[in-house]
C-alpha cells in the first residue's frame, strides 16, 4: 500500500484551482456570438396570465428575441416531470398539475417565469425582461400546506383536488393502533420541519448552444448529475435524441441537492439557442436562486410513540403534512415518502409503525432533496420524540435509548429498511465520553453562577445511503435505476484516467477516487486523474446525491479495477514466465512474489497497448468498464451531542460544544470526511437555529435575500470535536456507507434537545432565533410568577 | 445594474459641479448600501459622482477644544483604528468596529452611513448620543436636527457631507444586538456620560430610525449604574416588528442593551 492509499489524508488534489480561483465554472464559459437570457418572472404568488405583450422590448437595444410559453408549447417542449410515482392509499396514482418551463396561463409561485428575452449583454436582457409587459389577475394564494388543505382554500392545480397531490402511507395500521391501545405511556408531539432554502455558493447557471449543421445541442449546466439531465432533457422534453445532446456540468461550486433537478431556465436555454441561432447564457443571481433553486424540508407533523411497562417502545404513529411547493420537482414525492418514512424506526427496535403522509401543492417555490433529504426531517421527528419520552418517564436520554438500541443485525424494521450492520452502543459511548457528559452538571453549574442557561442535548441518527438498489427503488415507484458506473483506462506509459458518473460538486473525488488506485499499484495519485461531468466523455451515470458515490460510485471503480489487475496480472505472468497466482502489483510495480523478477507498472501498461508479447488469444489494450448496482442501502449511523447556553435576557443561543462520533464505514481520506462532517452539522445548526424560508400570506418570500435569510457563519458554529466507530457495510466490496449527509441529518435535534433542555420548554421549534427563545422564556417566567 | 455614468470627482467644487449637470445623480462613497442597492435594480441613478478622492472629506483629527473631526470619507476601520478617536470618544470607535464585516469597514464611510441612515445602522446612535454636528458643504448641523426619520435626512440632493465632529467623551459605551441575518443591530444603544448629563440614543429598534430615551438618561443621570435602567418600562409601541423579533422583544433589547453599555462602563 503507498502512503496515498485508503485511509490517508491525502490533500485535495482539486484545491489548488479553487482557492487560486483558476476553477472553470459554467459562468466562466463563453462561446462566440453567444447571447444573454433574462427571465421575465411572477411578482404574484398566483395569478392568471391574461397578456404578455412584448413589442416595447423588442425594440430596446441588443436586444434579439422574446420568446414565450405558447411558442415553447409550439415547438413540441415537453412539461416538467417527476421521477418518481407514488400512489395514495386507496391506490390511485399521484395527481400531478402540468409545469411548463414558461407558464402561459397560470402562474403559481413568485418567481416563475413567464418568458426569456434573449439580448447581447447581460445587463440589455436584464433591461428588456422589466419592459416586457404582463398583464395579470391576481388570484388568492395559499403558502402553508395545513392552510392548503382547509376546506375553501384556494385550489392550485385542476389536477389535484383540494391540493392534495397524494394521501401516503407505510406501515401496519392495525398492528400500530393496538400497540397503541396497550400502551402504559404515550407520548405526543407535534412537530414542525422549517423550509430551507439551500444556497450553494455558486448559483445555477446554463450555457446551450446549437450547431445548425450536425443539429447537435451543447449544455454547459450546473448539475450534479448530467447524464441523468440529458436522458431527461432528451426524452421527456423533447430537447433533441441523446446522441444529439451532450451536456457538461464543469467545475460545480455546491449542490446540496439543488442541482438534481433540470430546471425550466436550461431546457429554456437549449430551446432558445436553435430559435435564436446563436449559443445562450444564463446564470441566476442570488435573488432568482432564493426564488427558484427548489427548496428543502417544510413539513408539518403529528407524531406519538408509544410505551410499554418497561420504557419499550411498542408503537410509532405519524402523520405528516409535506408541502411540495407550486409544481413536482424531479424527485420531490419520494422524499417525503420513501426517504422519510422508511427511517422512522431510527436507531430503534420498534415493532409496530405507522406513518401517513400528505403531499401538498402551494403557491411556493417547490421543494425537492435537499442534504439529507427526508432522512433530516425522519431523524428530527424521532430522535425528538425519543428525547420528550426520556424525559416524561424521568429516565436519562442515554438510559432510554440504550433500552431500545437494535443490537442484533440484520434487523428488519416494520418500514421497509432492512439495517445491515452497526453499533448503536460503540458510538453513543464515545460521544458522551468525548463531550465530558458527566461534567455537564458542574458545567451548567457554572453557567448559571453567569447568569446563562446550560442544556445538553443528543441525537443518535441512522440514515439510508448509497442510493440505492436499482431493482428496490422500481419497485418502490423510481423512474430510473441507481448503479453506478466506471471505467479505468491505464495510458500505455501506466498514468490513469478513471471516467466515472459520479459528480463532484465540492466532494474531493479527484483525490478520493485517486486515492483507490494508489492503494491498489502503489501509484502516487499525481498519476491518476479523474474524468467526470461529460457525457461525451463518460459512458453514462447516475451522479451525486444520497451520499452515494463512495458506497456505489467507487464500488463502480473497484469492479473495473479488479477487471484491470487481473489483465496486467496475467501480462506480467506471461512476460515473466510464472504463475498467474504468484504475482503481486505493489509500490508501482509487478512482481513476482518470493523472487526478485518484476517489471514496472509502466512496462505492463506498454506491453498491453504494444501488443508485441501479449498472451495467446488476449486484446491489447488496458482499459475496463464496469457498472455497479448496490444491493441494499448502507446505513450510516452515529450519535451528536450538543451542548448550548442560552442567554435568557436577549434569547441568543450559543452552541458551546459539539460532538459527533459517526459510523461511516470504511474511510478513503479522513481529512476529506471531516470537512463533509463540519460542512453537515453547520447546515445542521444553520437549520436549528437560524435559517428559515418565510412566506407572507400573499406568497411573497420576505426572506429572500442575506438580509433575512441567515446562513451560518464560521462564528455562529463551534469547533466540533468529530470521531468515528466503524462497522464495515457488509454490502459494497469497500464497506464504505457515506458521509455527505449524515451532519445534516444528525445536528437538528441534538441543538434542539440542548435548548429545550437549557430553557425547559419543550414546544421550541426550528429555527430557535433569539427571539423565539426569548419569548418562550417569558412564558415560563409568567408560568412561575403564577403559580 | 442599469446603465449610469461615472464622474470621479479630484475636489469639492468638481463633485458639486458634477452633481448640479447630472440628470439624477447619486454621490457614491464606499459603495457598500448604494452598489448592491443598483445592483438589485432598487436604484437607478444616471450619474455617479464618486467622492472617494476628495481631499477635504480625508483625515481624523483632534480639534482645540479636544472634539474630534472625522471626515465623512473616512473608512470604519480607520475610526475604530484610530488612537485619537480611541482615547478621545471611546465608545465610539468601538462601536465603528463592530459595523458589519471586515470588508465592508475598509470600504464604508461615516459619510456615506449617516446619509443613508438607515434605521438599523449604528452610527447614528453615536451621533445622537454625543450631540455630535454634521458640517455639509452648505451649512453646520446638529444631530438632532440632521436625522429626520427611517431613511430620511436633512440633507438636500446636491448637499455633501464634509466631516462629523464629536466632542469628547470618555465615558461612552455602546452595546449592540446584532440582527441573526444582516448583522445591522437589532437594537445597539450608545450611552454617553459628561460633565452635563448623561446621553442615552437607540438605533435598530425604533420605527422612525434613531432616536434618544429620555427615562434612561434621567434614571441615569440620578444613579449612573445599569440597575438604575433596571426598572425602566421601555413601550414597545414605537417598536419595529418584523420576522427577526416584535417590538415587544426589541423594547426587551434596547434595555438589555443600555445596560450592557452602562454596566461596560463600571
Ligand atoms: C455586508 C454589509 C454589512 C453591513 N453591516 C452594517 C452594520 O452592521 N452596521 C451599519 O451601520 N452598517 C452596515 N453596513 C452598511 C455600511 O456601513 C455602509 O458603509 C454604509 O451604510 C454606507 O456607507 P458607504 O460609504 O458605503 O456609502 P455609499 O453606499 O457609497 O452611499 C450611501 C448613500 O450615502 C450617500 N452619500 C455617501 N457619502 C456621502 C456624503 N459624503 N455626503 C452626502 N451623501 C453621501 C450616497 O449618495 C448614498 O445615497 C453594512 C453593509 C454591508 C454591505
Amino acid at each position: 500500500m503507498s502512503s496515498e492509499g485508503i485511509g490517508a489524508r491525502v490533500l485535495r488534489k482539486e484545491d489548488k484551482r479553487f482557492i487560486t480561483g483558476a476553477g472553470r465554472y459554467t459562468d466562466d464559459m463563453a462561446l462566440p456570438r453567444m447571447g444573454y437570457a433574462a427571465f421575465v418572472r411572477s411578482p404574484h404568488a398566483h395569478a392568471k396570465v391574461k397578456s404578455i405583450d412584448a413589442s416595447a422590448a423588442l425594440e430596446m437595444p441588443g436586444v434579439d428575441a422574446v420568446l414565450d410559453g405558447h411558442q415553447l408549447v409550439g415547438d413540441g417542449i415537453g412539461n416538467i416531470i417527476c421521477g418518481w410515482m407514488i400512489h395514495s392509499k386507496d391506490g390511485t396514482p399521484m395527481k400531478m398539475g402540468a409545469w411548463r418551463a414558461l407558464e402561459s396561463e397560470v402562474v403559481r409561485h413568485v418567481g416563475q417565469a413567464v418568458a426569456v428575452v434573449v439580448a447581447d449583454t447581460q445587463q440589455q436582457a436584464r433591461d428588456a425582461a422589466e419592459a416586457v409587459m404582463v398583464d395579470y389577475e391576481e388570484l388568492p394564494a395559499v403558502v402553508d400546506s395545513l392552510d392548503a388543505l382547509a376546506d375553501g382554500a384556494p385550489q392550485i392545480h385542476p389536477e389535484a383536488e383540494g391540493n392534495l397531490i397524494f394521501d401516503w402511507e407505510i406501515g401496519d395500521e392495525a398492528a400500530t393502533n393496538d400497540a397503541f391501545a396497550k400502551a402504559k405511556h404515550i407520548t405526543r408531539l407535534e412537530i414542525d420541519n422549517n423550509r430551507l432554502v439551500p444556497n450553494p455558493m455558486e448559483p445555477r447557471s446554463a450555457l446551450a448552444s446549437y450547431d445548425k449543421a450536425e443539429e447537435h445541442y451543447t449544455l454547459y449546466t450546473t448539475s450534479q448529475n448530467p447524464h441523468v439531465a440529458r436522458l431527461v432533457l432528451s426524452a421527456f422534453y423533447n430537447v433533441a435524441p441523446e446522441h444529439k445532446l451532450r451536456v457538461v456540468a464543469p467545475d460545480v461550486g455546491g449542490g446540496f441537492g439543488s442541482k438534481i433537478y433540470i430546471y425550466p431556465e436550461e431546457i429554456v436555454c437549449l430551446w432558445a439557442s436553435k430559435r435564436v441561432g446563436r449559443p445562450v447564457k444564463w446564470t441566476s443571481d442570488r435573488t432568482e436562486a432564493f426564488l427558484t433553486d427548489a427548496h428543502g424540508r417544510d413539513h408539518h407533523s403529528t407524531a406519538e410513540l408509544a410505551l410499554d411497562a418497561d420504557d419499550k417502545i411498542i408503537g410509532f404513529r405519524v402523520s405528516t403534512a409535506a408541502n411540495l411547493g407550486a409544481y413536482m420537482s424531479l424527485f420531490s414525492s419520494s422524499v417525503p415518502t420513501y426517504l422519510y418514512a422508511t427511517l422512522l424506526s431510527g436507531q430503534y427496535n420498534i415493532p409496530a409503525i405507522y406513518a401517513n403522509v400528505k403531499a401538498v401543492y402551494t403557491n411556493t417555490t417547490p421543494v425537492d432533496a435537499y442534504r439529507g433529504a427526508g432522512r433530516p426531517e425522519a431523524t428530527y421527528l424521532v430522535e425528538r420524540i425519543i428525547e420528550t419520552a426520556a424525559r416524561e418517564r424521568g429516565l436519562s436520554p442515554a438510559e432510554f435509548r440504550r433500552k431500545n438500541f437494535v443490537c442484533e443485525f440484520p434487523h428488519q424494521t416494520p418500514v421497509i429498511m432492512c439495517y445491515d450492520a452497526g453499533d448503536y452502543e460503540a458510538s453513543l459511548e464515545l460521544a458522551m465520553k468525548a463531550i465530558d457528559y458527566d461534567g455537564f452538571p458542574a458545567r451548567r453549574a457554572q453557567s448559571e453562577a453567569e447568569g446563562k442557561l446550560r442544556g445538553i442535548g443528543m441525537s443518535c441518527y441512522i440514515e439510508a445511503c448509497g442510493i440505492a438498489p436499482s431493482k428496490a427503488v422500481g419497485s418502490l415507484g423510481a423512474g430510473v435505476g441507481l448503479w453506478e458506473s466506471a471505467e479505468v483506462r491505464v495510458n500505455p506509459v501506466g498514468t490513469v484516467e478513471v471516467l466515472t458518473g459520479s459528480h463532484s460538486h465540492g466532494q474531493g473525488h479527484e483525490t478520493t477516487f485517486a486515492q483507490l488506485i494508489a492503494d491498489r499499484f502503489g501509484l502516487p495519485t499525481a498519476n491518476v486523474s479523474i474524468v467526470h461531468g461529460d457525457t461525451d466523455k463518460v459512458q453514462f451515470g447516475m451522479g451525486t446525491y444520497g451520499s452515494r458515490s463512495g458506497a456505489v460510485g467507487m464500488s463502480a471503480i473497484v469492479k473495473a479495477l479488479d477487471k484491470v489487475e487481473a489483465k496486467a496480472k496475467r501480462i506480467a505472468a506471461h512476460l515473466m514466465e510464472a504463475a498467474e497466482g504468484d504475482i503481486v502489483i505493489e509500490d508501482g510495480e509487478v512482481k513476482v512474489a518470493g523472487t526478485d523478477k518484476k517489471l514496472s507498472f509502466t512496462e505492463v501498461a506498454l506491453a498491453a497497448y504494444t501488443g508485441h508479447n501479449l498472451p495467446e488469444g488476449m486484446e491489447p489494450g488496458l482499459k475496463e468498464g464496469a457498472f455497479y448496482d448496490p444491493t441494499n442501502f448502507t446505513f450510516p449511523a452515529g450519535t451528536h451531542i450538543c451542548e448550548v447556553e442560552v442567554d435568557p435576557e436577549t434569547g441568543q443561543v450559543t452552541v458551546v460544544n459539539f460532538v459527533a462520533a459517526d459510523d461511516f464505514g470504511q474511510i478513503i481520506n479522513p481529512m476529506i470526511v471531516e470537512g463533509q462532517v463540519h460542512g453537515g452539522l453547520t447546515q445542521g445548526i444553520g437549520q436549528a437555529l437560524l435559517e428559515n424560508a418565510v412566506y407572507d400570506d400573499e406568497g411573497q418570500l420576505l426572506s429572500a435575500s442575506y438580509m433575512d435569510y441567515t446562513m451560518p457563519r464560521a462564528d455562529d458554529v463551534p469547533s466540533y470535536i468529530v470521531d468515528t466507530t466503524t462497522t464495515l457495510c457488509p454490502g459494497n466490496p469497500l464497506g464504505m456507507k457515506g458521509c455527505g449527509e449524515a451532519g445534516a441529518i444528525g445536528a437538528p435535534p441534538a441543538v434542539i434537545n440542548a435548548v429545550t433542555d437549557a430553557i425547559g420548554d419543550n414546544s421550541m421549534s426550528m429555527p430557535a432565533s433569539p427571539a423565539k427563545v426569548w419569548s418562550a422564556l417569558q412564558k415560563g417566567g409568567m408560568k412561575q410568577a403564577a403559580e | 445594474m442599469y446603465e449610469t455614468n461615472y464622474h470621479r470627482a479630484g475636489s469639492l467644487a468638481e463633485a458639486e459641479s458634477a452633481i448640479a449637470a447630472a440628470e439624477d445623480g447619486k454621490f457614491l462613497a464606499g459603495g457598500q448600501t448604494l452598489i448592491p442597492t443598483m445592483k438589485q435594480r432598487l436604484a437607478a441613478p444616471t450619474d455617479l459622482v464618486d467622492l472617494r478622492h476628495l481631499g477635504e472629506l480625508k483625515g481624523i483629527s483632534k480639534q482645540g477644544d479636544g472634539s474630534i473631526r472625522i471626515g465623512a470619507g473616512t473608512c470604519h476601520a480607520d475610526v475604530a483604528g484610530s488612537p485619537e478617536v480611541q482615547a478621545a470618544v471611546p465608545g465610539l470607535a468601538a462601536l465603528a468596529g463592530m459595523i458589519g464585516d471586515p470588508h465592508v469597514r475598509y470600504m464604508g464611510t461615516i459619510g456615506g452611513s449617516i446619509a443613508n441612515n438607515d434605521p438599523a445602522a449604528d452610527y447614528p446612535a453615536a451621533l445622537m448620543a454625543l450631540g455630535a454636528s454634521i458640517e455639509t458643504n452648505k451649512r453646520t448641523l446638529a444631530a438632532e436636527d440632521f436625522f429626520t426619520g427611517m431613511f430620511e435626512t436633512a440633507l438636500e440632493d446636491d448637499e455633501i457631507v464634509i466631516a462629523v465632529t464629536f466632542p469628547a467623551c470618555a465615558k461612552s459605551a455602546y452595546a449592540k444586538f446584532p440582527n441573526p441575518a444582516s448583522r445591522y443591530a437589532m437594537a445597539g444603544v450608545f450611552v454617553a456620560k459628561d460633565d452635563d448629563g448623561v446621553r442615552v440614543a437607540v438605533t435598530g429598534a425604533g420605527q422612525d430610525g434613531v432616536f434618544r430615551a429620555g427615562d434612561m438618561e434621567q434614571a441615569l443621570g440620578a444613579n449612573w449604574s445599569a440597575d438604575a435602567i433596571a426598572g425602566i418600562e421601555v413601550p414597545a409601541d414605537n417598536m419595529l416588528s418584523d420576522i427577526h423579533g416584535s417590538a415587544e422583544y426589541r423594547a426587551n433589547l434596547v434595555k438589555v442593551m443600555a445596560k450592557r453599555a452602562v454596566a461596560s462602563l463600571s
